[in-house]
């Protein structure tokens, strides 16, 4: 039995990996929709609706690669994955891609073997409190119970805020932001921590968001962004121009509403590269000519995808800051198509 | 005239080797193991392959590498700078921790409900029948979940102490909170301090101490109970002797207890939590609590097989040779039921053990949780870790088993 059990894992191992080391791009043509990791459901990112359709600012690349390489938004299957289980989810060949809150770190892009394909949201560690605990500053934390998402980059640096300085806490680890929200609201965690544009998801969905305060302490730097296994540069190369496109578009003009026009053809050669009426460069990454063009109608350009799913006017209510373009003194910043 | 002619000497052909019944079954045998091994080393050789067409072959070196990560509930010193692999320590001892907790009270539980069962009241023993069929008809994962969830929608949180809204139990002793139980510990003011092993883990020499003079104190008033037999025996006159036993029990653990100041630390809300005492967390309770009533109705039912594998005539026999009803259960039907009863329990405790890994649902940092949790997850070793896992489970499975299966033997029908 145990030995069965052994084999089984070996197999499952085997296979996947086999599985890995094909070209994603052939397999997802095959199959005919792009399997996309995302959260198990963190509103304004990744979450279901009421009718079980996926939406969210994760949620748009996936659909965006998925128009851009079989030209239909909608021909993507979503794989929910925890915080411990997506990198085994994408390592074995479970999804074609992870856009999943993942921060871009050393290990993870180096040891995990995972390629890294842009930034699509500049994201800091924070902490939310209860009001009525009376807490203004994460220096006065000491002693906190303190909720955590287990297997993510927040664990490791919870560890070193509260050891460098020299406090002590009380860390609870949980699987799902659904649970942190359980123990968070019934008082048997002092403190959520988490991504602060996840603690703003979080808080939009309680019912008296006034009652909770995020600090003003962001303790680390969290790029997080879409990713792809390592050693498949076709398929990391799409991802990475599919989100490339969607900042370019953003900081040339390109909407989805005024997106049919220009693909009419424009004076802006730029313009005319990405929407394919000028050249070839969605040739070059073995895709139809109308890739970007495909992608950017899917939901529209960056700044209207953050927006619509997190941006002032929603309930969560995230301003722009490091993520405006570049030209608004933020940080998002694509490289020139040409 | 007659012939004699040897027997036709038979040279062995290949083809005997399938069709001469001698040799059929073994070559069968060979085949089967063969093409087993074969597969085997496929699948092994596979993984190896794709594993280091990945770039990651099989190694344990990241063991070594500090964790970066806090772990809550620890019995040896541990903090975010140490080693992986103490981790997994850590985790290995909470998961030991609640094996033996829930193994014990399964078990107590489990004998208590099957004989109630049995129980001729109608009453009794349907509410049994309830509680036994609801509790293994439901996955035991809903009732860990469902427990955890109780415990933090109904206990009050520490902050609700500090208003009066909710107050201490048992003479301002026992802290009942959502974030767990916080009760008192004992504290030794003339300490005797620690003894290292291998620099790895303390160990509490008072704590050792406790123990070894209630083992000494178990084993003289045994003795004392052993020469009132053998006087009983010899002349029928069986010497008073409750006082000495029962001095003997207690006399030097309250001495050695005074010795070393042995007093309670008392836990006090300080700041966001309870401070001081011992904390029992949220997630070990309801763990422990879910565990063991899920495996006690197993257990429940195998008591009640044993009792029941026990024919009415033994008892009858029994009282008809003038045993008393005790002497009866103890001498005649336990013996017996305790032999049909003990291969299920060891299954049921191979179960328990196996079912605490489920732990992560309620954030209980066992093995499961530690090893194949969080540093899987930071250094992305998914084999090796599994490997490692899969290993510390068999291992501590074969050793309840073994240590079962001595007892099973001790007690099973003496066949001379």
């Amino acid at each position: 039995m145990k030995k069965s059990a052994f084999f089984g894992a070996l197999t499952v191992a085997g296979f996947a990996a086999a599985m890995a080391s094909a070209g994603t791009l052939d397999d997802v043509k095959a199959k005919g929709f792009l399997q996309c990791g995302v959260s198990t459901g963190l509103v304004g990112f990744a979450a279901p609706d009421s009718n079980g359709n996926w939406a969210g600012f994760d949620v748009s690349l996936c659909r965006a690669v998925a128009a851009a390489v079989l030209g239909d938004p909608q021909a993507v299957k979503f794989t929910p994955t925890t915080g411990k289980t997506r990198f085994t989810a994408l390592a074995s060949g479970e999804v074609d891609m992870l856009a999943r809150n993942t921060t871009w770190t050393f290990s993870r892009d180096v040891d995990l073997k995972f390629t890294f394909d842009g930034i699509n949201y500049y994201d800091g560690q924070g902490f939310m409190v209860p009001k009525s605990l009376g807490v203004s500053s994460a220096k006065e934390l000491d002693g906190a119970t303190v909720c955590i998402q287990t297997g993510t980059t927040t664990e490791l640096n919870l560890a070193d805020f509260f050891r460098s300085n020299k406090m002590k806490y009380e860390p609870v680890p949980i699987e799902t932001n659904a649970e942190a929200r359980q123990q968070f609201l019934a008082g048997a965690c002092d403190v959520y921590t988490t991504d602060r544009s996840g603690l703003a998801a979080t808080r939009a969905t309680f019912e008296n968001p006034d009652n909770f305060v995020v600090l003003p302490e962001v303790i680390s730097k969290e790029p997080l962004g879409p990713l792809t296994r390592q050693g498949d540069d076709q398929w990391s190369d799409i991802v990475r121009w599919t989100l490339n496109a969607l900042i370019s578009a953003e900081e040339l003009g390109i909407t989805s509403a005024n997106i049919d026009e220009l693909a009419k053809g424009t004076n802006n050669p730029e313009i005319n590269r990405i929407l394919g009426t000028e050249g070839n460069l969605g040739g070059m990454l073995g895709l139809d000519k109308k890739w970007a063009y495909n992608a950017i109608k899917a939901g529209g350009n960056y700044g209207e995808i953050f927006e619509k799913y997190i941006g002032e006017k929603t309930a969560i209510g995230l301003s722009r800051g490091l993520n405006a373009q570049w030209k608004d003194g933020g940080l998002i910043y694509s490289p020139p198509f040409r | 005239m007659s012939a004699f002619t040897d027997p036709p000497k038979e040279s062995f052909r290949l083809g005997m080797l399938i069709y001469d019944t001698r040799y059929r079954s073994m070559t069968i045998q060979i085949v089967a193991l063969i093409a087993f091994l074969a597969g085997a080393a496929w699948l092994v050789n596979n993984a190896a392959t794709n594993l280091a067409a990945l770039g990651k072959p099989l190694q344990f070196s990241f063991l070594w590498e500090p964790s970066g990560y806090d772990i809550n509930q620890r019995l040896i010193e541990y903090n975010s700078q140490s080693p992986h692999i103490r981790a997994a320590f850590v985790g290995l001892i909470n998961t030991l921790i609640i094996a033996v907790m829930g193994c014990t009270t399964a078990t107590i539980l489990g004998v208590i409900i099957g004989v109630l069962r049995l129980s001729k009241n109608w009453l009794v023993s349907k509410l049994m029948t309830v509680y036994i069929e609801t509790f293994r008809n439901v996955p035991v994962l809903l009732w860990i979940v469902f427990t955890m969830a109780i415990f933090i929608e109904t206990m009050p949180a520490p902050r609700e102490f500090r208003s009066g809204a909710a107050t201490m139990k048992l003479f301002d002793t026992v802290a009942f909170t959502n974030r767990g139980f916080y009760i008192p510990e004992p504290l030794f003011s003339n300490s005797l301090g620690n003894i290292d092993v291998f620099g790895a883990f303390k160990i509490s020499n008072d704590l050792l101490a406790v123990v070894a003079v209630l083992i000494i104190s178990f084993l003289l008033q045994r003795a004392v109970k052993r020469r009132a037999d053998k006087i009983q025996e010899a002349t029928g006159i069986r010497p008073v002797t409750w006082w000495q036993r029962i001095g003997l029990m207690f006399i030097p653990i309250v001495i050695l207890l005074y010795a070393l100041g042995f007093h309670l630390g008392y836990p006090e809300l300080k700041g966001f939590n309870f401070k001081g005492g011992i904390h029992l967390r949220n997630s070990l309770i309801s763990l422990w609590i879910a565990l063991s009533l899920y495996t006690a109705a197993f257990i429940a039912e195998a008591v009640r097989a044993g009792i029941m594998a026990v024919s009415k005539g033994q008892t009858e026999a029994a009282f008809a040779l003038g045993l008393t009803a005790s002497q009866t259960t103890n001498l005649v039907i336990l013996p017996q039921a305790l032999r049909v009863i003990i291969p299920p329990l060891i299954s049921q405790y191979l179960n328990l053990t196996k079912n605490s890994s489920l732990a992560i649902a309620v954030g209980y940092m066992d093995i499961t949780g530690t090893l194949a949790g969080i540093t899987l997850n930071q250094t992305g070793r998914e084999m090796e870790t599994l490997i490692l896992l899969m290993l510390v489970y068999l291992t501590i499975s074969l050793s309840i088993s073994s240590v079962m299966n001595w007892y099973n033997n001790s007690v099973k029908l003496k066949e001379r």
